[in-house]
């Protein structure tokens, strides 16, 4: 077998790693029981399974400019998913979507009470300026 | 390469779009609507990246660059929205 057909190989099974990846993410969406559970299964392809189909890429391209740009998405990548996770958990416990019993330490509980006593007007369900 | 592996990797991937499609239709409440599309445009990301594998070209990446970086906007002003109304 030569050089190229074992990259191809090996790029094949990256990126039916990634779509598998995503797959999974679907089914566990349909699966799942409510969103912390669901968000769980969706995050598994926002990070592991692009990095499969990066290297995919970088397998076939193997230019230092491409690699370069691979490793920019990737970066911004790792950087905005915790923010919408954060964000998307932060809301759905303060809408109740969140089963009570689901949790095993609820930390946040003890934080918005604290946020409630030191100010009885503010409403506790705006975010304010610590809500990013 | 051989197409059977993208025959393959297009089947995941469309099935995996569908299923987030589905459940943006069900619900059942918005933050379930938007995890599912944020799934969706990650599935959107790497369908982008596959076909560029498919058909050896570059082309495509500063547009999925752009879909990485900015893909959370979506979810960050939905998840505002959410906890605003949601309290009653």
């Amino acid at each position: 077998m030569t050089f190229q057909g074992i990259i191809d190989v090996v790029t094949g099974i990256f990126l039916v790693l990634g779509a598998f990846l995503s797959l999974a993410a679907g089914v566990g969406l349909l699966r799942f029981p409510d969103a912390i559970a669901r968000m769980h299964a969706t995050t598994k392809p926002q990070i592991l399974g692009l990095i499969f189909i990066l290297l995919a890429i970088a397998l076939q391209e193997r230019r230092l400019s491409t690699i370069l740009m691979l490793a920019t998405l990737l970066l911004f990548q790792m950087m905005t998913a915790p923010i919408s996770a954060h964000m998307i958990g932060r809301a759905g416990y303060r809408n109740g979507v969140v089963a009570e019993g689901s949790l095993l330490v609820d930390e946040l509980e003890r934080a918005i009470e604290r946020a409630q006593d030191e100010e009885p007007d503010d409403d506790p369900a705006e975010p304010g300026d610590d809500g990013r | 390469m051989s197409g059977w592996v993208f025959l393959v990797v297009g089947i995941m991937l469309t099935a995996a779009a569908a299923l987030a499609l589905y459940r943006i239709a069900r619900g059942p409440s918005i933050l379930d609507r938007m995890i599912a599309s944020d799934m969706l445009l990650t599935t959107i990301i790497c369908a982008m990246g596959a076909e560029m594998v498919y058909n050896s070209h570059v082309r495509t990446l500063p547009a999925m660059l752009v879909l990485a970086a900015t893909a959370f906007l979506g979810s960050v002003v939905v998840a505002r929205y959410a906890s605003r109304s949601g309290h009653k």
